[in-house]
């Protein structure tokens, strides 16, 4: 595939200069020395600009046909289904635009190209055309606008109607680290001024908090489907931000305030996995990992898809490597998971110094 | 037309010029000048040689791109201990990104954009003898100059240049511990952009002053070419808005270097809890975007102006819609300082400021769209001189559209949740700007490099190789980049290994680096054709592309007031090219343009502009 593109571009590289080439011979053969372009310049720029317009369609059509396919998936939340909806109604308008301006500006550059005594037209000023295209763009934006606020309103109201899972999403250097409210679905007050690593604090719970006491911190992400969950961020050092592009859900992790974000997730990773879109990407990564596992290379044992919360916020040298895996199931899975995971109380050290906690976390971890 | 002028002013002008009027040694001349004309060059060689650190740069971290943690001679070569075994540290990429990042936008596209051409054509096109002040003029280079050498300089710190990407945010950028970068190479950062404030306010000033007072007779604001509108709107822009960013350096560099707590707050690093308490990132976000957003169109108008005049003038038309022209670029300029939190959407700060943002950005489509109907009304029935500086306009035209297009994605608050902070937004903003912006500064280059260079032209074919390789390249690179962004990759990550569901584009990433590659490479045809004309350049009739405006009046050689005999007088606006009379007849027989300093004719009709 690499070795396809580059013979493309070299040949285009090629057409370039045979291109070129021509438009010396055109110019030599006046034997002029002005600088300014004249009726042969005009004429071989006018053709070029005509091939540039096929050129951009071609790309955006070879674009499509060709890197279409990496688009994310659909969407795995509930607000998802409205975020494409309005994402692919933005793109049609924006294709027909595209298309009808690009086609006029170049047409207009081959078809007008300048001739020696041609006279151009005195075309200074018309007000209705001006009103055409001011008003157009106006109506245009304005139903895209309003659509577009309707929609960010929703996503952004978080509430607490309908029962939602209160999760927080804890930023660090370069790892997440989840918490959930526990059995009473609460979560217990933090500050990092309460880290205490020796006795494996590391998120900065309130000790004395009852409501703490039963949450549980884990890194691994996992949801029930079909159930809103309500993020609280925190960061602990630097700016990240919570990128969940499956779920087409972000926020940013911001040091000194907690942020929020709401979704509810509508197919387990399992369903995901049979979507025909994932199950072709399954198969071209794998293909490619087997390659790189036939030459000895990295980054080479078989992949099977899972949801994925990346940092999208530079935060340092390991930002490009710093996620979480996120895990859809169902309730009783989910049930089952949560009965197995030990509560704040149940980690944290009191008494003996004793690391029951993996202490890579935290402060070690930071100075990666 | 003025051949027999130009040969009469070489004569008179000789080379006793300087002698002659008052003495001038070569500091005075060529360093310490304060002659607009001499700075606009300075400007525009300064900004030239930083866009070529800036683009070397880019193409580094774009090899590592495409092929990620593989060693390469160029990297061993240019980075030193930074690629031990000539593979590329995570840490210098992040620098590179950053470096790139600032040196394009401050240094190239404002300084070397708006710098060179409002110096070079703001007392030429209204009629003024130089700047307001000559000496402020000179000071604002020689600042700039400083503030290059500075931020060319913090490459070679110990600990690494500033490395949180262009936009500094903090805690990253305030806390030495969380990054290398963010020690010396940030201190000096922030001391560089604070002396390029200062530099771009004086200039500004300056820009101001001197379009507001200096208009020679008959040059009311409406006859104004539209790239004194677009210099002098920038300036009013970058006088509003570049002091909140001096706010938010000066504060950050407190946080920095004495304790207060203006951005930080509740930071638990390396094992310890700072002090800090009370302060917000976000605020310094505000102030950054506060400048930041104008900034997109500090470094836009002047290239959408330049482009206006060089279309105009080689379509033999009026520019079409003079008025509604202006009117956008003030309209333009308003909104721009009021959209800024677009950039913030999922920042944290408050939903409903979110909506207001969405709706401000989503209008400030309107009047670029009306500018870009505009220019394609401007070709439409037109005599298309496609000169190099008319291709890079036309270029300039098409992916300001294109760029600007994905913009109604970005603008919205709703889409932007996905997109935010991946490679679409690195097409979009490169697209939109960058590349149109550096086609306006190209296209300024080729039109009026024999102004500055005393008659001297560039290679027109040479021109043409630059301008169509550049071309392809740009949309061969920035194209397939809104799909991996879609496809979720997240900018400023130092390679995509470490997901496998970015596995299967790695061939796109080859692709991109390959057209970047050879569009670096067309950019030193560029350079040669530049400084081979500089020298060896043929001299071209004193108006070469038969424009109306008045710095095709002024003496090709250049002396200190620029013309020779006294300043021109203004009787009409800058675009009657290609205008008849009631009988199809031009209005000067046998020429189908008509200078500004050409009295209006009998029964001629000042049309109402």
């Amino acid at each position: 595939m690499t070795t396809v593109l580059i013979l493309a571009v070299l040949a285009l590289v090629a057409i370039a200069i045979w291109q070129m080439t021509k438009i010396f011979e055109l110019s030599q053969l006046k034997a002029e020395t002005t600088q300014i372009a004249n009726d042969s310049d005009n004429k071989t720029n006018g053709y070029l600009l005509f091939a540039f317009l096929i050129f951009i369609y071609a790309i955006t059509i070879f674009s499509f046909w060709q890197y279409g396919k990496f688009l994310l998936p659909e969407a795995a939340s509930e607000h998802g289904d409205g975020y494409d909806r309005l994402m692919l109604i933005s793109f049609v308008i924006i294709f027909i635009v595209q298309t009808i301006t690009q086609l006029l500006l170049h047409y207009f550059g081959y078809k007008y190209r300048g001739e020696k005594g041609k006279k151009a037209l005195f075309y200074a000023d018309n007000d209705r055309l001006e009103f055409i295209w001011t008003i157009i763009p106006v109506i245009t934006l304005a139903g895209l606008i309003l659509w577009g606020l309707y929609t960010w309103t929703n996503i952004m109201d978080v509430n607490d109607e309908g029962d939602p899972l209160i999760v927080e999403l804890y930023a660090q250097q370069f790892n997440w680290t989840a918490r959930y409210g526990g059995e009473d679905n609460v979560l217990g007050a933090a500050n990092v001024r309460m880290i205490d690593i020796n006795k494996a604090n590391v998120l900065g719970l309130d000790e004395s908090d009852t409501y703490a006491s039963d949450d549980v911190i884990v890194k691994e992400l996992h949801l029930p489907v079909g159930r809103k969950v309500n993020f609280k961020m925190r960061s602990q050092d630097v700016l990240h931000s919570a990128y969940m592009p499956h779920f087409r859900a972000q926020m940013n992790c911001v040091p000194g305030m907690i942020t929020q974000f709401s979704f509810t997730p509508t197919k387990t990773t399992e369903e995901m996995r049979q979507n025909p879109d994932v199950i072709d990407k399954v198969k071209r990564t794998n293909e490619i990992r087997s390659e790189r596992a036939a030459n000895g290379e990295d980054n080479s044992d078989p992949w099977e898809f899972d949801y994925i919360l990346l940092c999208n916020k530079i935060c340092g040298k390991s930002h490009y490597n710093m996620q979480m895996k996120i895990i859809v199931e169902t309730q009783e899975e989910y049930e089952a998971w949560m009965a197995q995971q030990k509560t704040f109380a149940e980690t944290v050290i009191t008494d003996e110094p004793q690391p029951a906690f993996n202490t890579t976390r935290g402060a070690a971890s930071a100075g990666l | 037309m003025s051949v027999t002028a130009h040969a009469h002013v070489d004569d008179h002008a000789h080379d006793d010029h300087g002698h002659h009027h008052h003495k001038e040694t070569f500091v005075t001349k060529y360093i310490f000048s304060q002659d607009h004309k001499m700075i606009a060059k300075q400007y525009l060689i300064t900004g030239l040689i930083m866009g070529f650190v800036g683009i070397a740069m880019s193409l580094l971290f774009r090899m590592q791109l495409a092929w990620p943690g593989e060693a390469n001679v160029m990297f061993e070569t240019l980075l030193g201990k930074w690629a031990p075994d000539g593979v590329m540290d995570a840490d210098i990429y992040l620098a590179l990104v950053t470096i790139h990042g600032t040196i394009m936008v401050f240094f190239v596209l404002t300084a070397g954009l708006s710098g060179t051409f409002s110096n070079l054509l703001i007392p030429l096109q209204i009629g003024a003898r130089d700047m307001a002040s000559g000496f402020l003029n000179m000071v604002s280079y020689w600042l700039f100059f400083t503030s290059s050498f500075i931020m060319i300089l913090s490459l070679f710190v110990e600990a690494g240049p500033a490395a949180a990407g262009w936009t500094i945010y903090p805690p990253l950028s305030a806390l030495p511990m969380a990054q290398s970068g963010s020690g010396m190479g940030m201190t000096l950062w922030l001391v560089s952009m604070a002396i390029f404030i200062a530099s771009s306010l004086l200039g500004s000033l300056n820009y101001i002053v001197t379009v507001i007072n200096l208009r020679t007779k008959g040059m009311s604001m409406t006859r104004l070419p539209l790239t004194i509108w677009a210099f002098f709107v920038t300036a009013v822009i970058g006088v509003i808005s570049f002091p909140v960013l001096l706010s938010a350096a000066l504060l950050l560099i407190m946080d920095r270097s004495f304790g207060t707590s203006f951005f930080l707050s509740d930071i638990f690093i390396q094992g310890e809890v700072l002090h800090y308490q009370g302060g917000s990132p976000v605020l310094y976000e505000h102030l950054f975007w506060f400048l930041g957003h104008p900034e997109v169109y500090i470094v836009l108008l002047p290239a959408l102006g330049i482009t206006s005049e060089v279309m105009s003038t080689n379509a033999r038309k009026p520019i079409f819609g003079y008025r509604a022209m202006v009117a956008s670029i003030l309209a333009i300029a308003f909104l721009s300082t009021i959209v800024w939190g677009h950039h913030m959407f999922i920042s944290g700060m408050n939903p409903f400021l979110g909506s207001v943002f969405t709706f401000t950005t989503l209008l400030i489509a309107i009047p670029s769209a009306v500018k870009a109907f505009n220019y394609i009304t401007t070709l439409w029935k037109g005599n298309l001189q496609l000169n190099p500086a008319m291709l890079f306009s036309i270029g300039l035209v098409s992916t300001f559209i294109t760029g600007g297009l994905t913009g109604i994605i970005l603008g919205d608050s709703t889409l932007d949740i996905n997109v935010h902070d991946t490679y679409f937004v690195v097409a979009h903003f490169h697209l939109v700007m960058g590349i149109s912006a550096l086609y306006g500064l190209f296209a300024g280059v080729y039109h009026w490099f024999p102004k500055m260079f005393e008659g001297k032209m560039m290679n027109k074919n040479l021109g043409y190789i630059h301008f169509w390789i550049t071309a392809v390249c740009a949309y061969g690179v920035f194209f397939p980049m809104h799909f991996v962004g879609m496809a979720g990759v997240p900018r400023r990550y130092y390679e995509n290994t470490a997901f496998p569901m970015f596995d299967d584009l790695t061939d796109v990433q080859v692709l991109m680096t390959v057209f970047a590659l050879i569009a670096g490479l067309a950019q030193l045809v560029f350079l040669y054709n530049f400084i081979s004309s500089i020298f060896y350049g043929k001299k071209g009739p004193k108006n070469p592309w038969k424009s109306n405006t008045l710095e095709w009046t002024a003496e090709v050689k250049h002396i200190h007031g620029n013309w020779d005999g006294p300043i021109p007088e203004v009787h009409r606006w800058a675009y009657d090219y290609s205008k008849v009379d009631e009988n199809g007849e031009y209005i000067i027989p046998g020429q189908d343009f008509v200078p500004q300093t050409v009295p209006l004719q009998k029964d001629e009709e000042e049309l109402q502009h």
